[in-house]
């Protein structure tokens, strides 16, 4: 066989790869267009766009309460991951002795690691109580947004430190020979540096907190309603999706395909404000 | 002049703002580094006790209470198999059209990117939805460890792309110029030059695929099922092992011992993989630089 | 490189295929999320006797086992209660009974409610034990998803409406409300009698309730005394026939009885 046709012929294998990948979103769209096209049809998307209850057996099919609750556990948990996230990769980068930031950095990758339903049974066992010892009912907004920060730390603190890995030489030199302390040479030259990377790590971790189902779905209260302090359970987007998808049908099936739509479509919203922004979701 | 005392390393401000970054860092990492301890003790105390050979290699009697895993894991890594095999051939071919037949900056590529990046971003339990309505009903495939893979070929395929696509961006292009000036057709250098080149990062993708993918369990409730019997096909429905943690945990009175113990052989059998991953990566890494 | 990974693909769904190919005959059973691990357990031992049979159960819940039973996609539907009126075309088996009790945590001193009490608390009006006879506290009220047949029992046992009930805690399978309520020295809630008797003996922090001066007890249940029970209900679509028929036949049986005790249910009594 000539090279050239097999050039040409693994140009057309590369391709119908990437027709296939990049396709696939819109596949998965199509499917869950398909699937809950039934209910708005019957119900029209305004019954959904509403916040006075979710009873999909008495066809009651608000869905504003659990947007407004996985946007704000969300945003709540990487209030708290953001810090703590770059704070550690600064630890391990800068301030930690050798061996502390080797373990360190291992503790950050298992906790990676640790998988969202282990996760969930650790906080229903251990982070519940303790809130329920300051106000009940323990399975919270706050209890949710505490797990879900502790699974997205390890994506901001991973990605910061491969920035910070990757500002170049000279920026250090620079700053050795102006004679900045360490805060200065810190704050004011490497991060600076790295922040559309810190961004995009941010965001991506922002992206998973709002995936997360199993552990959120464990700690989190599960009741439909508009949380009004800390404390309210609340039930976000995906919890809903797996609490009920097990044995809904019909009607109630489509609802929570729509339920995916909502939250896919929350997502596409934020990696545009992402690209526009100038940042990249990136994996780390 | 103010700014500059600021940095000034002899001025007591600049020294105390020093120190105080340094206690914050010492802080945090405290903070994460407790938490994560207590959750590892917590799961130890729970389930090490639990955790021996018997436990991996015996069936699950009286519904996951007693006994042991042994077709959890081998279903869990059927199920891993399945996505693999999918994901890593059009992966890579993916990545290879993106790195070495689109420009960053054209259309093509930044379309299929796009997608790209909002695939990455559709929540796992969507992606579960549509894994259901696709695989199990529409094409007929039921509850199978085939779903399951397939569906979670889906989820890691981007992240698998991405990685890959800057592995092979990371090719200096005199590589790329001396292999065409000795002749090489493209075919022959992507499979001599580009692969080999780029296996670390492939690798390093797959397994942050395969670290999220063996940890899910909400999409494979819906596509792999609850069977927990020794799977004898990929057609047969099988129980991967986060749905065996959280059916124990959840709707099996006294099954928690179990669940910690299953837990436990989760995290290992993902540090393993973990382990294994960087022990190819640089293999490959060697041999490369030794061929170069 | 790539020819060798397409092959191992092909190789993988061949391979898959001729194994169903000569594949034994199957019983799909979905439903019930709380029949599922019994009629796992009961599938298993039927397999044993029966090595040409396989038995493959999904776990969902109640409506959807019905559902999958009427529309063919399983053999039989799995119900954790007994068929409504709308669904008397379909042939309902009870292979087993179970309880739904009103459990507290075991440090709440109130000793009993009464009816009006309970429908009271679950649609908040009352709000704090102290109403009740009870150390002042806010009550957390455990409710289960909509939809769920638990909760559609509950509604009915007490006529009241999904959409009434002030819940604090929503809840999916049995498991989290028994650790919810364990958790949380205030908490109401309302589980399966049986596993709820099984962990209050394995010292969980939770007590169940009398219902009308019954005690929840399996025993109340067996001589069909205590008002909130349900059947375990096997679900087909015609009158089965077969080995659907001898599976069915054998979950009544004598012969699984330790497989329902084992999960703190009920045996039929034939």
């Amino acid at each position: 066989m000539s090279p050239c046709s097999r050039d040409a012929r693994l140009f057309w294998i590369l391709s119908a790869s990437a027709l296939i990948a990049s396709g696939l979103l819109l596949l998965i769209l199509v499917f869950l267009a398909k699937e809950s096209w039934p209910v708005i049809q019957n119900a029209g998307l305004s019954k959904f766009m509403r916040s006075d209850g979710w009873y999909p057996t008495e066809g009651a099919y608000g869905l504003l309460p659990m947007l407004a609750a996985s946007m704000a556990m969300s945003a709540l948990a990487i209030i708290i991951a953001a810090p703590l996230g770059v704070a550690s990769a600064l630890f391990c980068r800068f301030y930690a002795p050798p061996l502390i930031s080797r373990m360190y950095r291992w503790a950050i990758i298992l906790l990676a690691g640790i998988p969202s339903v282990v996760l969930g049974l650790w906080g229903l066992t251990v982070i519940v109580p303790l809130i329920l010892a300051v106000s009940p009912p323990g399975t919270s907004l706050l209890a949710g947004s505490i797990i879900l920060a502790l699974m997205i730390l390890p994506t901001v603190a991973l990605t910061t430190e491969a920035a910070l890995a990757a500002v170049p030489m000279t920026y250090w030199q620079g700053a050795a020979a102006l004679g900045l302390s360490k805060e200065a040479t810190i704050l004011r030259v490497a991060l600076p540096a790295t922040a559309a990377s810190i961004y995009a790590g941010i965001l991506l971790a922002v992206a998973r907190a709002l995936g997360e189902t199993m552990a959120v779905l464990m700690v989190s209260g599960n009741v439909v309603q508009l949380p009004s302090s800390l404390f309210d359970p609340v039930r976000t987007l995906t919890a809903n999706i797996a609490l009920e998808m097990a044995y809904a049908t019909g009607d109630h099936r489509a609802s929570l395909f729509v339920s995916g739509l909502v939250l896919t479509a929350l997502v596409l919203a934020l990696a545009a404000g992402a690209r526009r922004s100038g940042g990249q979701i990136v994996h780390a | 002049m103010r700014e500059s005392r600021a940095f000034d390393l002899s001025s007591p401000r600049a020294a105390w703002r020093d120190l105080s970054l340094q206690a914050a860092a010492w802080f945090a990492a405290a903070i994460v580094a407790g938490m994560f301890l207590w959750l590892l003790f917590d799961l130890l105390w729970h389930g090490a006790a639990r955790v021996d050979w018997t436990f991996l290699t015996t069936t699950p009697k009286s519904s996951g209470r007693s006994g042991g895993i042994a077709p959890i894991l081998a279903s869990t890594l059927l199920i891993l198999f399945v996505a693999i095999a999918v994901a890593a051939p059009l992966g890579l071919a993916t990545a290879v059209l993106l790195s070495e037949y689109t420009r960053r900056e054209g259309r093509l590529g930044q379309m299929i990117g796009l997608s790209l990046d909002v695939l990455a971003g559709v929540p796992s339990i969507v992606v579960g939805l549509f894994g259901n309505a696709f695989f199990c009903v529409w094409l007929g495939l039921g509850f199978s460890i085939l779903a399951g893979g397939l569906t979670l070929a889906c989820m890691i395929l981007p992240i698998l792309i991405r990685t890959t696509e800057s592995g092979l961006r990371q090719v200096p292009d005199e590589w790329r110029l001396s292999a065409e000036a000795l002749g090489m057709s493209r075919a022959t250098i992507l499979i001599h030059v580009l692969i080999p080149v780029a296996a670390p990062a492939l690798i390093a993708g797959l397994m942050l695929g395969i670290g999220r993918a063996m940890a899910e369990t909400a999409a494979l409730v819906f596509t792999s099922g609850y069977v927990d019997r020794m799977p004898a096909s990929f057609l047969d429905s099988g129980r991967a092992i986060s749905v065996h943690i959280y059916d124990l945990t959840m709707n099996v009175a006294g099954g928690d011992k179990n669940a910690y113990a299953s837990a436990l052989v989760l995290i290992a059998l993902l540090i393993i993989i973990n382990g294994i991953a960087v022990a190819l990566a640089d293999r490959a890494l060697t041999r490369r630089v030794s061929a170069a | 490189m790539l020819r060798l990974l397409a092959l191992t693909v092909c190789g993988g769904f061949l391979f898959g295929m001729s194994l169903t190919a000569n594949a034994a005959e199957k019983i799909v059973i979905t439903g019930s999320s709380t029949v599922a691990p019994l009629v796992a357990e009961i599938g298993k031992r039927f397999e044993e006797q029966n090595p040409d049979v396989r038995i493959d159960v999904q776990t969902g819940g109640s409506s959807r086992g019905i559902n999958d039973a009427r529309s063919g996609l399983a053999n039989i539907g799995m119900a954790s209660r007994s068929l409504k009126d709308e669904e008397k075309d379909l042939k309902g088996t009870a292979i087993a009974r179970d309880g739904i009790g009103i459990i507290l945590n075991a440090a709440n001193m109130v000793r009993s409610l009464t009816d009006q009490q309970i429908v009271d608390i679950f649609l908040g009006k009352i709000t704090d034990w102290s109403a009740v006879g009870g150390k002042a506290g806010p009550i957390t009220v455990v409710n289960k998803a909509d939809g769920r047949s638990t909760l559609e029992l509950f509604l009915n046992h007490f006529k009241l409406k999904a959409s009434d009930i002030k819940a604090q805690v929503i809840i999916g399978d049995n498991q989290q409300g028994i650790k919810t309520v364990a958790g949380n020295p205030n908490a109401i809630g309302y589980v399966s009698v049986g596993t709820a008797e099984f962990e209050a003996g394995q010292g969980t922090s939770v007590k169940l309730l009398s219902m009308n001066g019954i005690p929840a007890t399996v025993e109340n249940i067996q001589n069909g005394s205590f008002p909130l029970a349900r059947p375990l209900t096997l679900v087909t679509k015609d009158e089965p026939s077969g080995v659907v028929r001898a599976f069915i036949d054998f979950a009544q049986s004598a012969a699984v009885h330790d497989l329902v005790k084992e999960q703190f249910f009920v045996p039929v009594l034939p």
